[in-house]
């Protein structure tokens, strides 16, 4: 462990440390461009030069591992001429195009310029004309090489992290360009990344551009629910100008750094999914009568289908009813359905069911399982019975009502099959937060909140369970999943104790041994794994399998 | 004139026959080393020689063989760098076009001590005539067993591959070099790992210059310090002094290390052409600090042209006589910069293409007096901040040249033009 000393601090690290994370550890900021800790070391941009005793020449901080006895100045007013030197280099050919340029407000050439920025140009000539101006470059990146500083940061990220290889540093000196290799273009499934490690404004996204000043935006971390993998995830909404964008209020998300999920990536399908926090919600609980909708009052509606349940279980018994509870629920959300449908009612037709079929995966980020919180409804032991199991009983007439959460079955089972099924159902309960063609046949419609809009956590493929946060409010009359059924509990006379998420997360890993010690304190920004997940989950499944050879 | 050591078959007959080398006593250093010599034995004897790298850097060839690691898991390669692309120098081209074999024996040699079993020789793009006679070379001492399998029956095995650059300067820089002949972009590496610890393909690798391994068969021969004798302190041997411009009888010379610069134009170059007066000298190359006509009693060695503020470099040496514009001189140089650089760190991208813009203006007649500040403040922001020596090699003309000849900076600047008598701005860039 060498003991070294920075600006006259001293520390002691980690073998292997480089200057610039050492001295992040002593709150020195060394500025960097080319660097990135998950890219390997390009040493390009030579604005992290240090000086360094007995070194005759200043060294790069993110190439030079810390060393015993090692005494660096990295801020004395010598070190801030390299800097400002390299600034007045890179910006030379750079257009200055800020008021007009969509990184703005997280440009890092801005930033640095704030703060090491020569403010008396001497450049006098003609710049450079580069090729790229504001020219996609494959479905979701645009380039304007003109802007661009040459730190090779997207070009080591198609080499070394998606492995994909179409970009490369074409050309020499100061006409060097990024460009993509013939016959290509920048499409694979990690491609939004290399805008986030882009410093400059060279890569922008295609779908974020011009909808909103980045200064307008504010940050919430969440978890993203598009597999099972839990990547951590920012969210990043436009609260200020809600004229901008159409009145959308999701503008990005932004992958979040976390050593043991994701690192510092995401995958396109995640960074791009976030569109239907915003559109085609269901927005007002509906009733149905005859082929129309009508609009009811939460309290009414509710009112009228703890009725309508209580009526069925009076004609039936209990078995009628069935529920398919979805791992895309949180596992508050999914204790307060436990606690409701299986403690309070007795229900015992209970399955989780994945709204979508497992999809692509890859042995990177990207889970076959497109559920966020699979694991979670498991070890909660939710899954009662198979989903096949409750479509017989339907077919035999057993099961007369279906409580479904956001799935949409005409297509998991092709609509004449769902049609036929819906056909010998009495009362068909649809809560979920986006239309789809099941909604539109359910009898009552309960608007619910996205993952987005509320606070709670997901269990990840590996027993990782991870906070997510609450970025909007529900957007029109939507509810958090939980609070619906708290509210639907109490017009059917039973009380669900609901405060906070926090509260039920106390409750659930007081009574479910799975999570047993967990609290939002422990899991911290990170995640926990569950206590014993590995065991619990491996039991869950194959009590599934039973299930279903019955 | 001195002993010839490198330069004595340039006159002969077919001096690039296999024929030829053998009946002037070639091969027999490298038989006598591989038959009776222990590898570790050579590299003692190089050590002793104070042999330095004749590439440009002058490093001490011993000691960077003896970077290798001593345990070996991976093949070692020798790389001969044969990029000879310094302007004003041609000296490895003349041994690769009138004495391959002395090249090739010292390949052999060479690879014997660091026990490579391959050597890649790259090849400057544009030396197609020295690729084409060495790659003969080649052929016959394949043909006649002193290449490939079980050498002068002693079990060594050697192969030679000679690969031809593609015209970038900078693949002349041994990391670049290595990038480039494993078929990518030509970008210097990061240092360290040095290549003797991790260099081409990932395997510990030596590269050295055409006339540093012409050297090995005279070190065979004679022994390190005989070798030593030849030269002056700490600069073993002879060397190829590569003479061009405004001289009467511009060429290679070889010639004692420390050899005043004086000797060189006048003595054996035969003085400035025409009898005109000496203006200037570059005397390592273009990446070498501009001398003055009064500054050229030094000796051409490494340490007392750096004592001038100069390098003794590659060696090719470039003299300008009173007609030239320096102006002029300075464009060429910023123009060769420019073009070359690769464009890895900002820098070097940034400020050779700024520097030969501001140049180019003053010579078109447009400069401004504060242009002078930007041309002293580019290089020092350039020079030592880099990757690669490149940067540094630029630095040195771009910050003596406006500050030598800064009168004929100011002219230009003031009058739009040059002093009248010097009527040829012969070099049009646009």
């Amino acid at each position: 462990m060498p003991t070294l000393t920075i600006d006259g601090k001293t520390i002691t690290v980690e073998p292997g440390t480089n200057l610039i994370q050492a001295a992040e550890k002593l709150g020195i900021a060394i500025p960097y461009y080319c660097y990135h800790p998950g890219l390997s070391i390009a040493g390009n941009c030579r604005i992290c030069l240090v000086k360094m005793e007995k070194s005759p020449k200043p060294i790069i901080a993110c190439q030079t591992l810390c060393q015993e006895g090692m005494v660096v100045d990295a801020s004395s007013p010598e070190v801030g001429k390299l800097r400002q030197a390299v600034l007045e280099f890179l910006l030379i050919n750079h257009p200055l195009d800020c008021p007009v340029c969509d990184q703005a407000g997280e440009c890092w050439l801005q930033d640095y310029y704030m703060e090491f920025g020569l403010y008396d140009p001497k450049f006098n000539e003609q710049k450079v004309k580069k090729h790229f101006k504001a020219t996609p470059i494959g479905p979701t990146v645009t380039l304007d090489s003109e802007r661009c500083i040459l730190c090779s940061r997207c070009v080591r990220f198609t080499d070394e992290i998606s492995k994909t290889h179409e970009l490369g540093i074409f050309d020499r000196g100061d006409h060097s360009e990024i460009g993509i290799y013939p016959g290509k273009e920048l499409r694979n499934n990690y491609s939004g990344n290399v805008v986030d490690i882009c410093p400059v404004g060279a890569l922008t996204d295609r779908d974020f551009r011009f909808k909103c000043r980045v200064w307008y935006l504010t940050s919430t971390d969440s978890i993203c629910p598009g597999c099972s993998n839990g990547c951590n995830i920012q969210i990043h909404v436009n609260r200020e100008r809600p004229h901008h964008a159409k009145g959308e209020r999701v503008m990005r998300l932004k992958p979040r750094y976390n050593a043991e999920v994701n690192q510092w990536w995401m995958c396109d399908a995640g960074r791009y999914g976030y569109k239907f926090i915003d559109k085609d919600r269901i927005l007002i609980p509906e009733r149905r009568e005859g082929s129309l909708f009508k609009e009811e009052e939460w309290e009414k509606l509710l009112g009228s289908l703890a009725s309508s349940i209580a009526a069925l279980f009076e004609r039936y018994e209990q078995n009628a009813l069935g529920i398919c509870l979805s791992p895309q629920l949180s596992n508050e959300d999914l204790f307060m359905a436990k606690k409701f449908f299986e403690e309070q009612l007795g229900l015992p037709q209970i399955t989780v069911l994945s709204p979508s079929p497992e999809g692509d995966q890859d042995d990177f980020l990207i889970k076959s399982d497109k559920n966020p919180n699979t694991r979670g409804a498991l070890a909660l032991g939710l899954s009662k019975v198979s989903f096949e199991e409750i479509i017989q009983r339907i077919q035999k007439g057993k099961i007369k009502g279906l409580y479904l959460f956001g799935q949409d079955l005409l297509a998991l089972l092709g609509e004449s099959k769902a049609k036929e099924i819906f056909g010998k159902l009495e009362l068909i309960i649809f809560q979920g937060s986006n239309q789809n063609a099941t909604s539109k046949l359910a009898h009552v419609v309960l608007p619910s909140a996205t993952y987005a809009e509320k606070d709670g956590t997901f269990t990840n493929h590996a027993g990782r369970v991870q906070r997510f946060w609450k970025a909007l409010e529900p957007l029109g009359q939507s509810l958090p999943d939980g609070e619906i059924l708290r509210r639907l509990a109490s017009e059917m006379g039973t009380l669900l104790e609901f405060e906070t998420p926090e509260a039920i997360f106390e409750d659930l890993a007081q009574s479910i041994a799975a999570f047993r010690g967990l609290s939002y304190a422990s899991l911290g920004q990170e995640g926990k794994l569950l206590p014993d997940g590995g065991k619990v989950v491996a039991r869950a499944v194959r009590h599934e399998k039973e299930d279903s050879r019955e | 004139m001195n002993e010839l050591i490198l330069s004595k078959r340039f006159n002969l007959k077919e001096s690039h026959k296999l024929q030829t080398y053998l009946s002037t006593g070639g091969y027999r250093s490298a038989e006598r080393a591989l038959k009776t010599m222990k590898p570790e034995a050579i590299v003692e004897e190089v050590k002793v020689s104070n042999l330095r790298g004749f590439g440009g850097a002058g490093f001490s060839t011993g000691m960077k063989w003896s970077f290798l690691p001593k345990e070996r898991k991976k093949p070692v390669y020798l790389v001969v760098n044969a990029d000879e692309g310094e302007p004003g120098t041609f000296k490895d081209r003349y041994i690769m076009e009138k004495d391959p074999h002395l090249l090739i024996e010292g390949i052999l040699i060479t690879s014997f001590a660091i026990g490579s079993h391959k050597a890649y020789v790259y090849i400057r793009g544009e030396y197609v005539k020295s690729y084409r006679i060495l790659q003969g070379a080649v052929d016959e001492a394949y043909a006649k067993g002193y290449l490939g399998k079980n050498i002068f029956g002693t079990g060594f095995d050697l192969e030679v591959m000679l690969h031809m650059g593609a015209g970038a300067y900078i693949c002349g820089e041994e990391t670049a070099l290595l990038e480039s002949l494993e078929g990518k972009k030509g970008f210097p590496r990061l240092k360290p790992p040095f290549p003797a610890i991790i260099g081409l393909f990932g395997c510990p690798t030596i590269i050295n210059n055409v006339e540093t391994l012409s050297c090995l068969p005279t070190i065979i021969e004679r022994g390190g310090k005989a070798f030593a004798d030849l030269g002056c302190e700490k600069n073993g041997g002879t060397h190829l002094y590569s003479l061009s411009g405004h001289v009467e009888r511009p060429g290679v010379y070889e010639l004692r290390m420390g050899t005043p610069l004086r000797d060189l134009i006048y003595k054996y170059g035969g003085g400035i052409r025409g009898g005109k007066q000496l203006k200037a000298v570059v005397p390592g190359g273009m990446s070498a600090a501009v001398l003055k006509a009064n500054e050229i009693d030094v000796g051409l060695d490494y340490e007392s042209l750096k004592k001038a503020g100069t390098m003794l470099g590659s060696a090719g040496i470039i003299v300008m006589d009173e007609t030239t514009c320096m102006v002029e001189a300075l464009l060429v140089t910023a123009r060769f910069f420019a073009h070359e650089s690769c464009g890895q760190c900002s820098p070097c991208r940034e400020g050779t293409g700024w520097y030969y813009k501001v140049v180019q203006r003053i010579y078109e007649g447009k400069g401004r007096m504060q242009d002078l500040e930007t041309l002293m403040s580019i290089p020092v922001n350039m020079g030592g901040n880099t990757i690669c020596a490149f940067a540094d090699g630029a630095a040195m003309p771009f910050s003596s040249y406006p500050v030598k000849f800064r009168e004929e900076f100011e002219q230009h600047i003031r009058e739009g033009k040059c002093n009248p008598t010097k009527e040829n701005h012969a070099y049009a860039y646009h």
